[in-house]
């Protein structure tokens, strides 16, 4: 094992020994906190296949994350109060079922990515940011401005879904299923990565023109990774749904599309591991700050610039030493 | 609907068009002369706001207020410049859009610190408040009337200042080729420091305006930041002229969108449908308005580059 390896793997046990160990002593609110984490950690996953991977700067995650929230929020509702979601083609009246669930939120998600994608490619650099960050606004303002689904006040879940075979309101089976999720994420991320494609998308993000002259367009590829990247992402906002029992449209808003893009720097853009290490970090340090001042988001804004301007490579970077190639 | 209230419609989406210019004109401009991207724009635009709701509430005078709003926000923008944002210019858009993203979060935190969350509100001066009687037979706030001109004003002497004067064509010459003009001998760190204050006092400007029509609040200029970005999106970046007219496209489309597409659906829905769903399309009509220029001219309407 490499030290980045070493460092990866601590990660994950980290994670694992953290919630395991919050349980084992009782504190439940800090099994929930090591699944909030999680959950982030796997949104951050999405955002990194594109921005680490395929050097594309989304400034619109978020949309994609609120929309697989809206999605649990939205068929829970229904299943919850017997009422029709839909009367046509057939009658079909929502459910509680996370795995149908997470598959509806995927494609939601992937369709979404799909069409914001398709026309912000078309574009690059300051252009891209930009666009991206205003198709994530365009969802925010529709989902406030939306009445049916609570609107500006959001949509509770009242009773969390449930999982075949596991009691989801359970903190620590909830927690073990969200490791799952997330451990699977990155694995196939990993597969991704060492991939024809995923070769592929490092090149579109290394240099566009040789990418061509092998005879591959970058458009085609950046999509593909923009349309897999928003289905994981809307998979995490459905498990984030899920762990608050409560959808609003502040998982739509812009800060969370910087907190993502945040994850990844503190982390170490392009490792794969970096949105767990970032999200971790951000959690911990809101949680500790927090607790000391109300105006931690002052600190902790110093803290960013200061990273940002000195300290590159972030946690990962910092631990496993050795600049990625590339 | 009636004519009176069309016309007014109108007016207001022309006087929301030109404070998204100014705010626009200030991040057009930094992008095309160095490149960078600087979200923090709309903290600049709260700084303006705080300084004019400070200044009046202890003299008692709007004027003082404006000025020290328009100096505020300029001597923030050159302090950021000097401190931060002159360590960016050679860095990638990520670092500079997390840089910005952390400047936002010590502004905006910074004054919830000092002022508290509460909104602060301004009074029109009294020589400008009251109402005014156009031709036809509308009356209309002579404070908004005056914010319409006062935006045309700062529009013109903008123009005027890139297109006659000295500090415009070194301006534009670093919008060309920074390198060049630097080995012709003008000093080039001043300038950018110049650009960033000027757009700074814009955005300040513009703050101080518009929270005297709504409330001074922190976050107050987040909104207007995304709008000012679709708007130069729109534009095309780097193109004040592309500022302008997507400003006001941008400003009349979100008014006039939250007045006709209601009563639009309203001729073939349910009233109570038809507000829902007009008031949603309506906060969507912008964006849409983006993409469709997008579409047929990915580089902005007067973009250089894409």
């Amino acid at each position: 094992m490499n030290r980045a390896q070493i460092v990866n793997a601590a990660l994950a046990l980290g994670l694992l020994g953290f919630g395991l160990g919050a349980w084992a002593m009782g504190e439940t609110f800090l099994v929930t906190l090591a699944t909030k984490v999680a959950i982030l950690a796997i949104a951050g996953a999405g955002l990194n296949l594109v921005l680490g991977f395929g050097g594309l700067v989304s400034f619109g995650h978020a949309a994609y994350f609120g929309l697989g929230g809206y999605t649990a929020g939205i068929l829970a509702h229904h299943a919850l109060n017997y009422t029709a979601m839909f009367e046509w083609p057939f009658v079909y009246e929502g459910t509680t079922s996370m795995p149908v669930i997470w598959i509806t939120a995927m494609l939601i998600g992937a369709l979404a990515a799909l069409m914001i994608g398709a026309l912000s490619l078309r574009t690059t650099g300051v252009y891209f940011i930009m666009i991206t960050l205003a198709f994530g606004q365009m969802i925010f303002y529709f989902a406030i401005s939306w009445p049916a689904y609570g609107g500006e006040d959001g949509l509770p879940i009242y009773v969390r879904n449930g999982f075949p075979g596991l009691n989801t309101l359970d903190p620590v089976q909830f927690f073990g299923l969200v490791c799952a999720v997330l451990f699977a994420v990155l694995g196939l991320i990993a597969m991704l990565a060492h991939s024809r494609f995923g070769l592929a998308l490092q090149a579109a993000r290394q240099n566009r023109q040789r990418l061509m002259a092998v005879g591959i367009r970058p458009g085609g590829v950046l999509l593909v990774a923009f349309v897999i990247s928003g289905a994981i992402t809307a998979l995490a906002g459905a498990l984030y749904a899920d762990l608050n029992r409560f959808v609003s449209p502040s998982m739509l808003s812009w800060h969370l599309s910087g907190e993502l893009l945040v994850f990844l720097i503190l982390g170490g853009t392009g490792r794969l591991f970096a949105p767990l290490a970032g999200a971790g970090l951000y959690i911990a340090l809101e949680h500790l700050l927090g607790g000391v001042s109300d105006h931690w988001q002052f600190f902790f804004g110093l803290l960013l610039l200061g990273v940002v301007l000195f300290a590159r490579g972030g946690v990962i970077g910092f631990l496993a030493g050795g600049k990625r190639h590339g | 609907m009636s004519m009176i209230l069309l016309i007014e419609q109108l007016l207001n989406g022309l006087q929301s068009g030109l404070m998204l210019f100014l705010m626009a004109a200030g991040l057009t401009l930094v992008f095309g002369v160095m490149g960078l991207i600087n979200l923090a724009h709309g903290s600049l635009y709260m700084v303006g706001a705080f300084a004019c709701a400070g200044v009046a509430a202890a003299t008692g005078s709007f004027w003082l207020g404006l000025a020290a709003s328009i100096a505020a926000a300029a001597a923030a923008g050159a302090i950021v410049e000097i401190a931060v944002i002159r360590r960016l210019y050679r860095r990638d858009h990520l670092d500079q859009v997390l840089a910005t993203f952390a400047l936002i979060l010590i502004f905006s935190e910074g004054t919830r610190w000092l002022y508290g969350s509460f909104p602060l509100y301004l009074n029109v001066p009294d020589a400008l408040s009251g109402s005014v009687t156009l031709p036809g037979g509308i009356r209309y706030s002579l404070f908004r009337l005056a914010i319409i001109g006062a935006g045309l004003l700062v529009a013109v002497g903008l123009f005027l200042l890139i297109g006659k004067t000295r500090i415009g064509v070194q301006v534009r010459a670093g919008e060309a080729d920074r390198e060049m003009i630097a080995a012709l001998g003008v000093d080039i760190r001043r300038l950018y420091t110049l650009v960033f204050a000027l757009g700074a006092a814009l955005a300040g400007m513009a703050g101080a305006l518009v929270g005297t029509i709504q409330s001074v609040q922190v976050g107050m200029g987040e909104p207007v930041l995304i709008l000012a970005f679709v708007v130069i999106v729109i534009g095309g970046i780097g193109s004040i002229k592309g500022a302008l007219v997507g400003a006001l496209l941008v400003g009349l489309t979100d008014t006039m969108g939250r007045v006709l597409l209601p009563s639009l659906f309203d001729l073939f829905m349910e009233t109570s449908a038809a507000t829902s769903v007009g008031a949603a399309l309506a906060s969507m009509a912008i964006y849409i308005l983006m993409a469709l220029v997008l579409i047929v001219k990915p580089g902005g309407l007067f973009g250089a580059r894409a």
